[in-house]
Order: C-alpha cells, then structure tokens, then sequence
C-alpha cells in the first residue's frame, strides 16, 4: 500500500503549508479556495476560507467538521454547484489539468457525472419521487456513455448488481419510496458510479442511515474504490466513518483547515485541541466502563472572525493569550505531513498507538 | 399452502412496483369518503353532461302550451318531474341540456387557461431571471383586476357570445395558473434531486422538464379541480348576468336562473333547480379537489 500523504513537502505559490503533498501531480489540487455568501442587507459569510486541498488517483481523503464548517461547501463550489448570485468563489480548482472554476458551464456538465460524481446525505430526497430508478440510473448512462435503450438498461441492472441489489431488472421498475434508505443510497452510489467518475465526493453519505446499514455502505464504497482505482473526499463529521476508510484526514472548523494528517498519526497523536474534542466525544466500545463522553463545550455558531485570532478559541480549554490577535498558521510538524494550527496543541500523545 | 402465500406476496409487491406518486395518491384517494362523494358528483354530473339527449324525456326547446296561462306555472307532475318553465318548456330536459353547457364551457375555459397559464408558469420557472420577473409582472396585473369583472370586461368587450364567456373565464385562470407552478418549479428546482441531477451532469433542460416539472404538477391538479369549479360558477354568473349567449334556446343554468326572477314569488321552484345543479356539480369538484389536495401532499406520504 502506497501512502500518498508520505512524499515530501513541495512549497507551492500558495500561502500555507498544503496539506497531502505529493510526488506525482494530484488529481484534484484546490488552493486558498475562499467562498463568500453576500446578501443584500445582511453581513457577508465567508463559509470556506483559504482552503488547500490535493487528492491523489485512487487515495480516500476525510474532510471532517461540525455542521457549519464549511466542508460541504467546499465541495459543492468546486464542482461549480453553488450558483452566481450571491457568493464569491475565489481561488483555484485544478482538476487534472483542468480548472473548474473557470470553466464554461457545458464543458463543466460534460465533467460532472463521468469525470467527478457526487453522492449526497439523504437519499430519499436526492432520488427523484416520480421517476423509477432505471429511469435516473439510464439517464446519467445516455448522457455520458450515449448509450441507448437496452444497452443502458442492461447496464444499470448490472450497475444496481454491484451495488449488492439482487433482482435488479425488476428493481429498475421501482420507485424510489418503494425501496428502503440502504437501498436508496445503493442506489445514488450506483449512479455516482455509473460512468466509473475519476473522483466521487460523498458527502456525509451515512448520516441518514441506520448503523448497520450504514457499516454495509461504508463497506460498499471501500471495496469499489479500491476496485476501480477512483479517488474518493469523504465528507463527514463521524470521525469513525474515517479511521476506516480515509489514507488522509483534513479537520475543518469554521472554513479553515485546522489539522491535516494521515490517518495513523492523527488518530495516534491529534494535536489540535478541537480534533482531539472530536475524538474524546466519539463513543468507543473499548473505552473503560463508567468514563462519560466528552462533549466540546458550546456551540459551532461560537465562532470569532479568522482575522482575530482562532476561531475555536471561544469554545477551546486550551485558550492563551496568543490564540487571539492574529489567525494561527497552518504549520508542518515534526511529521512532515502532519499540519496544525494551533499556538498552544495538545501536548504529543500515544493514545490509539 | 405456504407456496400459494409466496405466489399472492409476489402478485401484491408486482402492483406495488408499478406504482408512483401519483398512483399512490390515487390508491388513498379511493380510501377517502371526501373524494367518494366528490368523484360521485363529478361522474354523475359529466354522465348526465355526455347522455343528456338520452336522458331527457323532452326535447329542451319544445314548448307544452297545454297547461300554460300567465302567472300560472304547473309544478312537478308525472309528465314533467321538475314542472315545466314560464314558455313552457320541460324543467328536467332543460336542466339535463344545461350540465352540457355548463361542462363545454368549464373543459374548454379551463384547458385554455392552463394551456396559457402552465406555459408562462414553465417560463418563468424554468428560466428565471428577467423571463420570471417579466412574467410574474404581468401576471400581477392580471392578478390586480378582480377576476369576475375581468371576466365581465371581457365577455363584455367581445359581445354576448358562449365563445366569450370561454375565453373571460380562462383569461381570469391564467395568472392563477402561472402563479401556482412557477411557485411549485421554484420550490423544486432548489430540492436535493436536482442539485444530485446537476452534480451527475444532467443538463438543464433535462432538469426541468424530467425532473422539476413533473413534480411540480401536484398542486396544479389540485387547482385544475378547483378550477372547473369555478368556471361552472364564473359562467353562471356571466349568464344571469346577460353577458351569456343571447340564444334563449341555449338552456343555461345561469340564465335559467336570472329568468326566473320575474317570477319567484309565483314559482320559486323553477329558481331552485337551476341553483341546486350549479351547487350540486361545484360541490362535486371542490370535494374531489380537496381530496386531490390531500392525497398529494407529500407531508402526508410514507
């Protein structure tokens, strides 16, 4: 297994450090992305602020938040999703030669669906209600493949096979309230995959399921990345969804990168006071009996502007003097590949070892 | 016996597959006694409508001057069930004629309206922008004059013809049209299937027409109901106001009415008829409608 976070780092023209640098020239390379959301009488929100992002051919990268920090706007501005009228897409999205940002419409659409595919939180409301799957699975394959009639449909039967859905000829007739949550989400991935993209964004892809369900989905997309070599950004704020899956974990408060490591060394040694609140508020079977939770205190709206100082700070119980002031710098550790900021980090430990 | 439970499952999950919104909604339409009754009124008015010439025992224009003398009008009898009118003529024949009319000018005012209204509507929420503001300006006008004196405006301005009435009422139902699925695409176009449509490159027009207007047409059924409720009321109304046809011979509910006038007091009976078939078919669809209503709403879906 190849570490793609392993490689040495390159300093580019951007600002900050870039978490997940590679040797080879990254599939998707988003740099000082910032996002804007103005509306006429209301204060300006800058959602995504200053993002570096690369992913590699067939690498899994975690972009981890609360609701609110800004992951999935990160990725719905990169595939150009956000609309015109109101926000403020600044930066670069380079995908394989290409940049999306400035890219025209048409050209973009041709992109979306075969080249990068996405897969959203609820499937129920992401199935269109009065159409049949078949209908939706078809469509993207006539599109992109121009496949036609039977072609696309024996397509989409085998598409809805390797998703794990049994009897698919018959299931392509079904509407979407007629199949259960899994169900549906097999089928949104079978139609993210439908034109086997280079990229799939899945954006928090198990949060309407169940936990069983949502294990065999996990399992699902694992087993078909590593088949067909796509690269794949999970966005979710489950950090147990990524120490399964993810090679690289970006941890996103308030629409700035604060920690960016491979998978082990933030999970054995995190170093931002917010990544390990995460870790301490997520549940472990193996933890001693009687230890309670801990929460991280307050709320995500808690937040102060970049420009003075953390925005963490107010909810942190590591605050200093020198959290505030200036904006903490995303800075390389003693592992290269492990960024942070933060002035004052949790001190080095071996929890997870 | 376990083999014949397994043969009935699959026969049941096979119907089920064939079903979609709308199918569904009509599967708890049929559960309602709202939409019973209303389909109930509905049927036996577009019946009575399409076999009238079978259904009624005179022909609406022949006149019985057998009983006929001034100030004097024969109630119900066994030849005349409903009595006959001030010239004469069979009250029962007459009423059953007037359900043609009264459907004619409904069906007609309606699918001119909605034709007009869903293709501004479409427009403007398909396009946005200055195509929606365009639209939806005009339609605020339309919306500004009061619907009943637009109508009689226009039945005014084209002369007292069946053809005017039509085209006043659908003129009064395209703003409402327009209105109602711009609103609906708008709501739509911001759903999550269509931003996972757009992320998996589905084109625009494709998006609107395959995804955003099929599921925008639920409230437009809805009011299509309500709609031809209204225009049995609007075309009533023109009538007995005298901007109907002018043709005596048309047995129409409205002028039925608006000529009994003169005689209430002698036979308030020939007054009832008419106003008992235009409350009956209005109530009709103003129940189906709201069961339509209620069967679509998506809130109350599994």
């Amino acid at each position: 297994m190849t570490d793609p976070s392993a490689g040495p780092l390159i300093t580019t023209s951007a600002r900050e450090a870039v978490p997940g640098q590679l040797r080879a020239e990254p599939l998707l390379k988003i740099r000082d992305l910032t996002v804007t959301f103005a509306s006429r009488g209301r204060a300006t929100v800058r959602a995504v602020d200053g993002v570096n992002l690369d992913v590699a051919a067939g690498s899994t990268v975690g972009i981890v938040g609360e609701s609110g920090s800004g992951k999935s706007v990160t990725s719905l501005a990169a595939m150009g999703l956000l609309g015109r009228r109101g926000v403020e897409i600044r930066g670069s999205v380079d995908f394989d030669g290409s940049d999306l940002l400035h890219m025209p419409e048409q050209e973009l659409r041709a992109v979306r669906g075969r080249e990068i595919a996405m897969i959203f939180q609820d499937p129920m409301s992401s199935l269109n209600p009065v159409l049949t799957v078949g209908r939706q699975i078809t469509e993207i394959l006539v599109r992109h493949r121009g496949l036609s009639g039977r072609q696309a449909r024996d397509r989409a039967a085998e598409l809805l096979q390797s998703v794990g859905i049994g009897d698919s000829l018959r299931r392509l007739k079904s509407f979407p309230h007629q199949l259960s949550g899994g169900m549906r989400q097999r089928v949104m991935i079978a139609m993210a995959l439908a034109c086997e993209p280079r990229l799939l964004i899945a954006d928090e892809p198990t949060t309407a399921l169940d936990v069983t369900i949502s294990a065999q989905i996990l399992e699902l997309l694992r087993r078909l990345v590593a088949d067909t070599q796509t690269a794949l950004v999970l966005i979710t704020h489950d950090l147990g969804v990524v120490a399964g899956l993810c090679d690289r974990v970006h941890v996103m408060y308030s629409g700035r990168i604060v920690e960016s490591a491979p998978r082990r060394p933030l999970f054995a040694d995190p170093r931002h006071p917010y990544t390990t609140g995460l870790l301490a508020s997520v549940p472990r079977l193996d933890a001693p009996r009687g230890v309670p939770l801990l929460p991280i205190p307050g709320s995500p709206s808690d937040t102060l502007p970049w420009a003075r100082g953390c925005a963490f700070s107010p909810r942190c119980t590591r605050q200093v003097d020198a959290c505030l002031g200036a904006p903490p710098v995303l800075e390389p550790l003693a592992l290269p590949s492990h960024l942070l900021r933060c002035v004052n980090p949790v001190p080095p430990q071996k929890l997870l070892g | 016996m376990s083999l014949t439970a397994g043969v009935e499952l699959a026969a049941g999950e096979r119907s089920e597959q064939a079903g979609g919104l709308y199918r569904d909604a009509f599967r708890r339409l049929r559960r309602s006694p709202t939409a019973i009754v209303g389909a109930g009124l509905v049927l036996l008015f577009v019946f009575v409508a399409v076999f009238a010439p079978l259904l009624a025992p005179y022909s609406p224009t022949a006149v019985d001057l057998t009983d006929i003398r001034p100030g004097v009008f024969p109630g119900p009898s066994a030849e005349h069930p409903l009595g006959l009118d001030q010239l004469g003529r069979d009250e029962l024949s007459r009423i059953i004629y007037g359900a043609r009319y009264s459907l004619l000018i409904g069906v007609v005012s309606l699918s001119l309206g909605a034709a007009v209204g869903l293709t501004l509507g479409l427009l403007a929420g398909a396009f946005g922008g200055w195509v929606d503001s365009l639209v939806m300006r005009l339609v605020d006008i339309m919306l500004a004059v009061p619907s009943l004196l637009l109508a009689i405006g226009i039945a005014a301005l084209l002369g007292p013809r069946l053809i005017s009435v039509m085209i006043a009422i659908a003129v009064v139902n395209v703003p409402i049209f327009a209105r109602l699925l711009r609103g609906s695409m708008l709501a739509q176009r911001r759903s999550d299937y269509a931003l996972a449509a757009r992320s998996l490159g589905v084109t625009r027009s494709r998006i609107v027409l395959q995804h955003v207007f099929p599921n925008s047409l639920a409230p437009v059924i809805v009011q299509g109901t309500l709609a031809l409720a209204t225009a049995i009321i609007e075309a009533a109304g023109l009538a007995f106001l005298g901007l109907g046809s002018p043709d005596p011979a048309i047995p129409e509910w409205g002028r039925m009415l608006a000529e009994t006038n003169a005689f209430l007091a002698s036979a308030p009976l020939l007054a009832l008829w008419p106003g008992l078939a235009i409350v009956l078919s209005v109530m009709g669809f103003y129940l189906l409608g709201e069961a339509l209503r209620e069967a679509l709403d998506p809130k109350l879906r599994r």
